[in-house]
């Protein structure tokens, strides 16, 4: 469904991206995880051309979506995008977050948005704060929100950049939920994440990242427990050693 | 004269200068000058703002040399260039309130330019870059997400530089428009004892309006900022 090929990125003399070739099929749920800089982000903004690349080429289902001449805008509207700082519009509403994108676009009538917006936010457990502004939301339901949005517009794959890195530790797990249930409804999934547990229960695959370069590609299991790279080693004793993981008590207490 | 006398003699002079007979001046032609000038100036400033993060260079390149030049010029001299360059462009004289309106416009414009650029500017990238992950385009994003925001942030500032052009209106003098300092200066020639007198009641006018459009402004503001009221309020989850 998506694929890298020998892509290649620069931030002027910077190469963020080393040639990159990964696969990533329908209804998987790929974590990507690395230490900052690595160009893990930057690897899933290439995915909906919020960041551009000088070489290579990225398919999405079999169309080259860096090329010129692409309608961006109808092409972004089937990527979902979860953002680290969640991102929300402050001066609408939730529910106002989860219709403008559908309704300006003309894909649904004003009531249809609404009654969709709705049962998104049901789904991600926030049907009661509709009429609440982003303001007057914990992280938590911030981020769980963008998730809403994001879905509104049908998306068949969703992109997540550290979604739960700015939260309080205590919000991390709903948010991660709401992602599990995605995972589980069949969504392809993309997620930059630290987070252990997940990725060992959610996760098909594990890239690991550094320097721009896929170092690593294994599954959850085998890349936390047996890491082949020397830098994929370092990289999983660190965040054992510092875990902001939800894992990690379980561990300790064993 | 007495003050009284004075007031009770010239008093419409100041209001509407020698309307009905002759042309419209006075304090009326100041407010008729000032709301044109914002009318027009609002919009000018949106635009060039615009134009001024504008991500095609065709566009911002010639916007922001126009913001420059304009920036760069005392409005005296913007008032100057109209009344004298714009005639033999266009072949006919311009009446003297096209062309205060016309360069109030412009500097002003240019001024509000900055002001819409900061405040788009001010907004964390996140916001545009969500809503052309939505699949909003440009313009799209701008409309519903950048600027209903950017302009509540803005607002203070739209003001002091709106109250700042309801005082340029005063350079009309310099043209001979009759606008209030200019029929100010017209009654105190006639009445010639009382300068102090006049003068204080010019700028006590001037104060009033300025002031008037200030409050007006913060009442505007504190009702746009009602939604984000709840900010503090945190709910738990």
């Amino acid at each position: 469904m998506i694929e890298f090929k020998n892509v290649n990125k620069w931030f002027g003399a910077y190469q963020a991206l080393v040639d990159v070739n990964e696969h990533v099929a329908r209804g998987e749920v790929v974590v990507v995880c690395g230490p900052s800089g690595s160009g893990k982000s930057t690897l899933i903004r290439t995915l909906n051309r919020l960041e551009p690349i000088q070489q290579g080429e990225i398919h999405l289902e079999g169309h080259n979506i860096h090329r010129a001449g692409l309608d961006v805008n109808q092409f972004r509207s089937g990527i979902g995008f979860v953002f680290q700082q969640f991102n929300l519009f402050p001066h609408l509403t939730a529910l106002q977050n989860c219709t403008l994108a559908p309704v300006h676009l003309g894909r649904l009538k004003p009531a249809e948005a609404r009654e969709q917006a709705l049962a998104l936010l049901e789904r991600v457990g926030l049907r009661h704060k509709a009429d609440a502004y982003p303001g007057q939301l914990s992280g938590g339901q911030q981020q769980r929100v963008a998730i809403a949005r994001a879905l509104a517009m049908k998306p068949p794959v969703m992109l997540f950049d550290e979604p739960t890195s700015a939260l309080d530790p205590e919000m991390v797990g709903e948010v991660l939920q709401v992602m599990r249930d995605l995972a589980r409804d069949g969504m392809t999934m993309l997620v930059v994440t630290h987070e252990m547990g997940f990725a060992r229960e959610v996760a098909d695959r594990v890239l690991f990242m550094d320097a721009g370069q896929v170092l690593e590609r294994a599954t959850p299991e085998a890349f936390f427990s047996q890491p082949q790279h020397p830098r994929a080693r370092q990289f999983v004793a660190d965040i054992r050693g510092f875990g902001t993981v939800p894992a990690a008590p379980a561990v300790a207490a064993a | 004269m007495s003050f009284l006398e004075m007031v009770d003699t010239y008093w419409l002079y100041f209001l509407v200068g020698r309307y009905p007979e002759g042309p419209l001046g006075g304090l009326a032609l100041t407010v008729l000058l000032a709301v044109s000038g914002l009318v027009l100036a609002l919009p000018a400033g949106l635009l060039l703002g615009l134009g001024r993060v504008s991500p095609w260079p065709w566009l911002r390149w010639p916007v922001t040399a126009l913001v420059f030049v304009v920036r760069g010029t005392p409005l005296l001299m913007v008032v100057f260039w109209a009344y004298f360059f714009l005639p033999s462009v266009t072949g006919h004289k311009t009446d003297q309130f096209s062309t205060m309106l016309i360069a109030l416009a412009i500097f002003d414009g240019a001024y509000l330019a900055e002001i819409v650029r900061a405040g788009i500017q001010a907004l964390p990238k996140g916001q545009f870059e969500a809503a052309r992950s939505l699949g909003l385009s440009y313009l799209g994003a701008m409309r519903l997400v950048i600027l209903p925001q950017a302009l509540r942030h803005m607002l203070p500032s739209l003001v002091n530089q709106l109250v700042s052009s309801i005082k340029e209106t005063s350079l009309g003098y310099i043209i001979g428009l009759s606008e209030v300092s200019f029929i100010a200066t017209q009654i105190n020639t006639l009445v010639f004892t009382l300068p102090l007198q006049i003068y204080c009641v010019l700028g006590l006018t001037y104060f009033v309006l300025c002031f008037g459009l200030s409050r007006l402004a913060f009442v505007l503001e504190r009702r746009l900022a009602a939604p984000a009221q709840g900010a503090a309020q945190k709910a738990s989850s």
